[in-house]
This record gives C-alpha cells, sequence and structure tokens, in this order.
C-alpha cells in the first residue's frame, strides 16, 4: 500500500507540472499580448511596456514559466493587477471558505444519496425506486443555477427563511457564516445526490443478486444483519469512487453556485479574476483548483484500497 | 454481399424493438418527446415568434405575462417568448455543434489509440490524463478567457474539452474488440489496417458511441447554459438561455418571470437530454454497466 501512494504522489506531481503548463500557456500566451489586453486599447505604449516589464513578458517563453513556477512553488505568487495586494492570502482565504462549502454540502448529499439509493434498490422497480431515480435523473442534469436561482425565489425572497445573499465577510467564522452557507451547500447538494443515490442503487442491486448474500440469508441471518454486513460493505464500493469522482464535478458546481450567491470562495474569486483580467489571481486559483482536484482525487484512490484490498495490485 | 438482405431484415427487427422499447418506458419515452420538440422549436422557433428578438420597447419593462407577451417582457421590454424560441437554436447548434466536434476527434483519437497500441497509444492517453486533471469548467472559463468570449470559441471550448471523455470510451471499446476472432480472422485474411477499423470494429463500437455522443450532448448543453451564466459565454444581445438567466438576476426580485421562462426551459432540455441519454444506454447497451 505504501509503494502505491508513492507511485500515485509521483503521477500527481507529474500531472500537476503538465497542468501548469497548460494554464500558463493558456493565460499567458493564447491571448496575444497579455498587457495591451489587461491595460485596454487606449493605454500609452509606455503604460503597457512597462507593464510588459513587470510581467517579465519581454523574457523568453521557458524562462517566463520558469519565474513563474518557481515562485509559485517558493509561495511568492505576485501581486494582484487590480488591488495590487499579495494574491497569495487572498487565495488561501477564499480556498478555505469554499472548503467550508464543499465539506457542509459533501456531509449533506452523501449520506443522504446513499440513504436513498439503498431504498430504491431494495424496493427495485416499485414506486418508491421510480419516485427516487426519476428525481434523481432530473437532479442530476439540472444546473447549479437553475436550481440555486429557484431556491432563492422559494425559500429566501418568498418564505425568508434564509438570506438570498451569502456575500458574507470573507473572514466570518464557520458558525456565523452557517445561516449564508445552507442555500448554497443545498444546491450544490442537489446534483450530487442525484449521482450518490444512482450510484448507490446500482451497486446495491448488484449485490442483492450476488451469491454471497444469497448465502447469508439462507443461513439465516437476519435481514438487517445481511444489509448492513454482506450487502452494504460491498455495494458502497461504487459510491466511494462516485464520490471521489465528483469532486472535479462538485469544483465546477461551486464555481457556479458562489456566483449565484456571491459567496467568497475560490470560484467566485476566480470569476472575478476573469472578468477583470486579473492574471496572477487566475494563474494562482487554477492551479489551487487542479491541486485540490487531483489530491481528492489521491484520497479517494487511497480510501478505495483501503476498503477494497482486490484491486490494490491494479493501481 | 450476399449478407446483405439479411442485414436488412436484421436492422428493421431492431428497429421495430427500438420502438417497443421507448413505448414502454415512460422516462425514456418522455425524453424523446423533450428532445423532438425542443428539436421543432429550434427548427422554426425563428418564424414563430412573435416579435424580433432584439426588438426593445422601453416603455413596456419588465412587463407580467399577458395577451401580447405571454412570457412577459425583460429589462428592454423585450418579448421574453420570443427570446427564448429563437435562443433555443442557439442552444442547440452551440452545443451539438461542440459535441460532434468532441465525437469526431475523439473517436478517431479512440479508434487509432486502441488499435495501433504502443507508443502512440501511450503518448495519447497520457495527454488525455492531463486534460481530464483539469476540471472542465475551470479550464472552460481560462481558455475563453484567452480566445475571448463569442459563440465559435464556445463551440471550439466545448469540442475541445470533452475529446478525451469520448477517445477513453472509444479505446476501451476498441480494446475489447480487438481480441475479438471475427477480427482476428480479417487480419489473418490480410486485410488492411483501415478496412479493419472500418469494417469489423467501426460498426460495433457505434452503440457506444451514440450512448457516449448523447450523455456529451446533455454536459455540453450544462457547460454553454453555465458560461453563458458567467457572462463567459456568447455575449449579450444573445439570446442564449444561459445569458438571460444572469441577466435576470438583477430583475427578478420584482420580475420572476425573467427567471422562470429561460431557467425553465433549460431545465426541461437538459432533463429531457439525461433521459434520452440514459435510456438510449439501456436500449443499446443492456448487458452493458447500469450506471457510470
Amino acid at each position: 500500500m505504501g509503494l502505491y501512494i508513492l507511485r500515485r504522489l509521483g503521477f500527481i506531481f507529474l500531472t500537476l507540472f503538465l497542468a501548469s503548463v497548460i494554464i500558463f500557456i493558456v493565460t499567458q500566451f493564447l491571448p496575444g499580448d497579455v498587457a495591451r489586453i489587461i491595460l485596454g486599447q487606449f493605454a500609452t505604449e509606455a503604460a503597457i511596456d512597462n507593464l510588459r516589464e513587470e510581467l517579465g513578458l519581454n523574457q523568453p517563453a521557458y524562462r517566463q514559466y520558469l519565474n513563474w513556477a518557481g515562485g509559485f512553488i517558493r509561495g511568492d505568487w505576485g501581486d494582484s493587477l487590480v488591488s495590487r495586494m499579495p494574491v497569495r492570502p487572498i487565495v488561501m482565504q477564499r480556498l478555505g471558505n469554499s472548503i467550508m462549502l464543499a465539506g457542509l454540502a459533501l456531509c449533506i448529499y452523501v449520506p443522504l444519496g446513499i440513504v436513498l439509493g439503498v431504498i430504491a434498490a431494495l424496493k427495485q422497480n416499485k414506486l418508491p425506486d421510480q419516485l427516487i431515480s426519476g428525481i434523481s435523473m432530473a437532479f442530476v442534469g439540472l444546473p447549479e443555477f437553475v436550481s440555486g436561482l429557484l431556491l432563492i425565489t422559494f425559500l429566501a425572497i418568498g418564505a425568508g427563511w434564509f438570506p438570498a445573499n451569502s456575500s458574507i465577510d470573507p473572514d466570518a467564522k464557520f458558525f456565523e457564516s452557517l445561516p449564508y452557507l445552507i442555500l448554497p451547500a443545498v444546491t450544490v447538494s442537489l446534483t450530487g445526490l442525484g449521482y450518490v443515490a444512482r450510484m448507490t442503487r446500482s451497486g446495491t442491486i448488484d449485490v442483492l443478486g450476488s451469491d454471497y448474500t444469497r448465502a447469508a440469508e439462507l443461513k439465516g441471518l437476519p435481514g438487517r444483519q445481511v444489509l448492513v454486513r454482506h450487502v452494504l460493505r460491498n455495494s458502497l464500493l461504487p459510491t466511494v469512487t462516485i464520490v471521489a469522482m465528483g469532486i472535479g464535478w462538485l469544483l465546477g458546481g461551486l464555481i457556479v453556485t458562489e456566483a449565484v450567491y456571491g459567496y467568497p470562495g475560490l470560484g467566485r474569486l476566480l470569476v472575478y479574476g476573469i472578468q477583470r483580467q486579473d492574471l496572477p489571481i487566475i494563474q494562482a486559483a487554477s492551479m489551487i483548483v487542479v491541486a485540490a482536484y487531483s489530491f481528492s482525487n489521491l484520497a479517494a484512490d487511497i480510501i478505495y484500497g483501503l476498503l477494497n484490498p482486490r484491486i490494490r495490485v491494479g493501481g | 454481399m450476399q449478407k446483405q438482405p439479411q442485414e436488412n431484415s436484421e436492422n428493421r427487427m431492431a428497429i421495430k424493438k427500438f420502438f417497443r422499447r421507448l413505448r414502454s418506458n415512460p422516462t425514456i419515452f418522455i425524453g424523446f418527446m423533450i428532445v423532438l420538440i425542443f428539436l421543432f422549436i429550434a427548427a422554426f422557433g425563428p418564424f414563430l415568434a412573435p416579435y424580433p428578438y432584439t426588438q426593445q420597447n422601453l416603455s413596456e419593462r419588465l412587463q407580467p405575462p399577458s395577451d401580447d407577451n405571454i412570457f412577459g417582457t425583460d429589462q428592454f421590454g423585450r418579448d421574453i417568448y420570443s427570446r427564448i424560441l429563437v435562443g433555443s437554436r442557439d442552444v442547440l447548434v452551440v452545443a451539438g455543434s461542440g459535441t460532434v466536434l468532441a465525437v469526431f476527434f475523439g473517436l478517431l483519437l479512440g479508434l487509432f489509440s486502441g488499435y495501433r497500441g504502443g507508443y502512440f497509444d501511450e503518448v495519447v492517453m497520457r495527454v488525455m490524463d492531463v486534460i481530464l486533471s483539469i476540471p472542465p469548467l475551470l479550464l472552460a472559463m481560462v481558455i475563453l478567457f484567452s480566445l475571448g468570449p463569442s459563440r465559435v470559441n464556445v463551440i471550439i471550448v466545448v469540442g475541445f474539452l470533452y475529446i478525451p471523455m469520448v477517445a477513453r470510451v472509444v479505446r476501451s471499446v476498441v480494446l475489447d474488440l480487438k481480441t475479438r476472432q471475427y477480427v482476428e480472422a480479417a487480419r489473418l485474411r490480410g486485410e488492411t489496417s483501415a478496412y479493419i477499423l472500418y469494417k469489423e470494429i467501426l460498426p460495433n463500437v457505434l452503440p457506444h458511441l451514440a450512448v457516449e455522443s448523447s450523455m456529451r450532448f446533455s454536459y455540453s448543453i450544462f457547460l454553454v447554459a453555465s458560461l453563458g451564466f458567467l457572462g463567459l459565454g456568447v455575449q449579450p444581445p444573445s439570446p442564449d438561455w444561459g445569458l438571460m438567466v444572469g441577466e435576470s438576476r438583477t430583475w427578478f426580485h420584482q420580475a420572476r418571470w425573467v427567471l422562470f421562462f429561460p431557467a425553465g426551459a433549460i431545465a426541461i432540455l437538459v432533463v429531457g437530454v439525461g433521459f434520452m441519454s440514459d435510456g438510449l444506454r439501456r436500449m443499446l447497451l443492456p448487458g452493458g454497466v447500469s450506471d457510470g
């Protein structure tokens, strides 16, 4: 297992390196003259030259990359072009807020999805199953900005139970921000709920039809014990994978959801950065998102390996 | 060549079976119906629209649904119903073209990569892994930041982003098919690789490709709408539904219809395509994995 984790870690660093090259190329070279784009077409030549100098745009491409990547590893992520503040504290603060939101969402949709999925599997093709499967399929497809705005209309503006806007102070602590977190977390959860419920359902149905489940039933174990000890232990494996693979989608969902609610997380920072053409912010936020994505995939693989010794060799 | 007539009747049988299954499952049926209706609207909507979609009428701003404007009017007094009708073509064309691009290049890469194997396969698949290591929405946002937001660029980005997913699916099917005896037989007969790929492998990839394409299509609609909502995709005054929802945020406290109709259109379309792709999977790949 140790060797497996080590190999995966090596692979992650390779991936992060290549992803950083892609992000760097896309943000710094594709747009053409970055300095002119940032300053707009009415800027003076002198101002553009200054900015070019400041960003190091006069150097050859590989040096630019090395400077940027080296600075990034050392913790020097540059200054925001708009606010002139160092980028790193801003990004880290927003990352914390996003993790808070994502964590709350995971706490909602994973357990709920598993329960619904198991119910659907036990009542396969009966009314509860058809209801759960149909609704979860609809939830999976619903974009976060549609469900989010509908939730705001009904629960915030209509019923007045929750604040309609979550643009809280970025430094707020968890319990202060909790009321503002609930609607965004529910929004993110809807899609995830559908995924988890569907995976759990199909995993559980497979296991219910297996020989060892039959054997456990035939030797006279009580139903609940069969379910917990024999069925769930195996049927939740695909769910672990889907929760892990869902992290990438969760990050995408966070970007949109944070925009809907104005929640000060990494996603909104990224959208702001793009709208204001704040290159250092875009680059740093993108790298953090990619890193978070890679490491949560690694964590998922490790958990999966611990739960299921059969696949460890294959890694 | 002699197999032709038999193949024909087999096809007809398959089509009949397809329609019988279509009727037997309500969700699949609903999915197909929704997609058909939207295709109809996309084809004829612009002719059915009562007003030009850019026609402003500032004295009639934010009017609730009425006989003149059955979905009400937006912040510029434009008819929301007309904008949604015209916008349906936008959504389907942008998401559809993106999907076609992704499926075409993904199919080519997957076929060759899987069939040839070796070094080529290794390189292609590692490149795909790297692209997949960046969350799609993030990559789309960053690329659109560089290329500038426009309809063509959104199509290119969607097409590019989903190539790896399609290529992976195709490759895994090809890897399985490659070891079958009929492929082996064709190789021993001395057929060229191109012939084997086109005549022996491609037909058996198609069901998987159809399911994957329909799934990609639903994700594309999702992605295009999200980009529009964030203001990073198609730009105003285009009647893109995502963009309409994004713009509605300033007004929907006082005029809910500005939000409800475009949001509802997106929701119905995405759910319909989702039902359809789920149905296609169950019909075309009955033995395959039931989910995922």
